[in-house]
């Protein structure tokens, strides 16, 4: 139990007034600007906006800032900006088949339609820190090509069309979408409701479980059928216009896992999958996340679930690390009263002890 | 006017307004100020607000909520009655209010070959040059990986 406490006003402020001096670090050294956060560190903005669950680029700079580049700090701020303002509605599901792809490989297919694109990535780089960037690096204008005016079908579609890779679930007429963030989380949970709390899910988290999967712990032999990263557009519904507007575009990486193949008396044997989908480049979560779908999916295909990624109360209960921080961190919040409660009975059940076995050394010590 | 008429004026407003939402507010208005612009009053107040971005399982199956963007909207009225609604991701209400203003614009048989002559097309043109730009950088980043035999022979 937590008992609150009260006092000390006026060392809190001067804590906060401290932090914010700390924050501005040297005052000869130019003070950062969001602009520089969002187009120098955009990856971080990646990650504050999928965890925080809100697509921003701006506010999550801000958060990043304010947060000192602590970045579960930043997803908090976030998380907390949503709750002051009012929610218009949700869009139209995006169409990540038509994404303008910026990068999109198959690590199962050499020759795709479409081609295998490198885009920016730090794969096949030497992970050798770099001293030029240390200061006043111009990098060259990057290179350009013809681009190709014909489409880059997903790979799970051009599987799909041969009937190796299972189709996705579709959703019945009218069914509601689960929505954590307005109900509580109730088990066992659909696949809508687990893909949103794995897209909000901690990274490190997600990786270490999708790596557990791959040492054996829920072994499911994935492939990466595909990952892209691109622009995908946006429409929303507006009942005001009376037809779906156009909101404008946002950056998604999206990852199709192949995994192993299943079959039965009644349907023939065939590639299953798992999913990922995150704001921004954000490769590793979308492909931890997808692994995790994949365990996550145990009990429908008839797995025996012994791993901790097959166990969805225990995924979904532990993978936001907002939940998680605020939880660990209250830790550090004032329990003297609970402590000095719990210290009264350690002190009774040691003088109760002393007194059955006769030991005046620990009865004078527990007085 | 006709359903036929009508599904294509949806179209030519829809197309309009994809436009104006990929483009910045400053290149907006600097467009905006080479026309007379009609008197117009503010509908709906600017005003910012969530929406639940949504994907689908696998990508072409049922629906699930990813996360949320931020997004501003308005609506505004012009003296001769055309209605205009302005929707943009992110937080910028004088946006969302030129995106509305057009879109009445673009519905005024007066004023529609007007603005999608000196705002929308301009606007349009460099939203494409970006996005071929981006094409082509990112096309030169396409590879061929050849198959190697593992193991003896």
């Amino acid at each position: 139990m937590y008992v609150a406490v009260k006092g000390g006003e006026r060392a809190i402020e001067n804590a906060h007034r401290l932090l914010a001096h700390e924050r501005r670090g040297d005052r000869d050294v130019p003070e950062v600007t969001l602009a520089q956060i969002s187009e120098q560190l955009s990856l971080g903005v990646d990650r504050v906006m999928t965890e925080g669950s809100l697509y921003d680029r701006e506010l999550a700079a801000l958060a990043i800032k304010q947060a000192r580049g602590d970045m579960i700090e930043a997803i908090f701020l976030v998380r907390a900006f949503r709750a002051t303002l009012p929610r218009f509605g949700a869009s139209e599901p995006v169409n990540t088949g038509e994404m303008q792809v910026r990068r999109r490989i198959s690590s199962t297919f050499k020759d795709i339609p479409g081609g295998q694109i490198l885009g920016p990535t730090f794969d096949y780089t030497h992970r050798l820190l770099d001293p030029q960037l240390a200061e006043g690096f111009v990098p060259e204008q990057p290179a350009t090509a013809e681009a190709p005016q014909t489409p880059a079908p997903r790979v799970t579609d051009i599987l799909g069309r041969d009937g190796l890779i299972e189709s996705s679930p579709q959703a019945e007429p009218d069914a509601p979408v689960g929505d954590l963030t307005r109900e509580p989380l109730s088990f066992p949970a659909d696949r809508d409701l687990r893909l949103q709390n794995l897209a909000r899910g901690d990274e490190g988290f997600l990786l270490a479980l999708g790596y557990s999967t791959q040492r054996g712990y829920g072994r499911n032999h994935p492939f990466a059928g595909e990952i892209r990263f691109g622009d995908v557009e946006v429409e929303f519904f507006a009942e005001d216009a009376g037809f779906a507007v156009p909101l404008g575009s946002i950056e998604l990486t999206e990852c199709q896992m192949v995994n192993q193949f299943k079959g039965s008396a009644t349907e023939a044997p065939c590639f299953t999958r798992g999913y990922g989908l995150a704001f921004g480049q954000s490769e590793r979560k979308t492909m931890s996340m997808a692994l995790v779908d994949r365990a996550l999916r145990a009990r429908e295909l008839d797995e025996e679930a012994r791993s901790p990624a097959q166990d969805e109360e225990f995924v979904m209960s532990h993978s936001d690390n907002v939940q998680a921080t605020g939880f660990v961190e209250h830790l550090k919040l004032p329990h003297y009263v609970d402590f000095q409660s719990e210290l009264g009975l350690l002190r009774k059940l040691r003088q109760e002890f002393a007194e059955a076995n006769d030991t005046p050394e620990l009865r004078e010590a527990a007085e | 006017m006709t359903t036929t008429g009508r599904n294509s004026k949806t179209a030519q407003r829809k197309a309009a307004m994809a436009v104006l939402a990929h483009s910045d507010a400053a290149e907006i208005a600097g467009f905006l100020a080479d026309i007379a612009v009609p008197a117009h009053e503010n509908l709906r107040e600017p005003e910012n607000g969530l929406v639940m971005l949504r994907g689908r399982i696998g990508g072409d199956g049922a629906p699930f909520n990813l996360g949320e963007a931020t997004v501003s909207r308005a609506a505004v009225r012009l003296a001769t009655g055309e209605v205009g609604f302005g929707y943009t991701l992110g937080r910028d209400a004088q946006k969302a209010r030129m995106i509305a203003l057009c879109d009445a614009m673009v519905q005024s048989a007066e004023l529609s070959d007007e603005v999608e002559a000196k705002v929308i097309e301009p606007l349009r043109a460099a939203m494409l040059a970006a996005r071929n730009r981006k094409a082509e950088e990112t096309a030169a980043t396409r590879v061929d990986f050849y198959t190697m035999v593992r193991g003896e022979g």
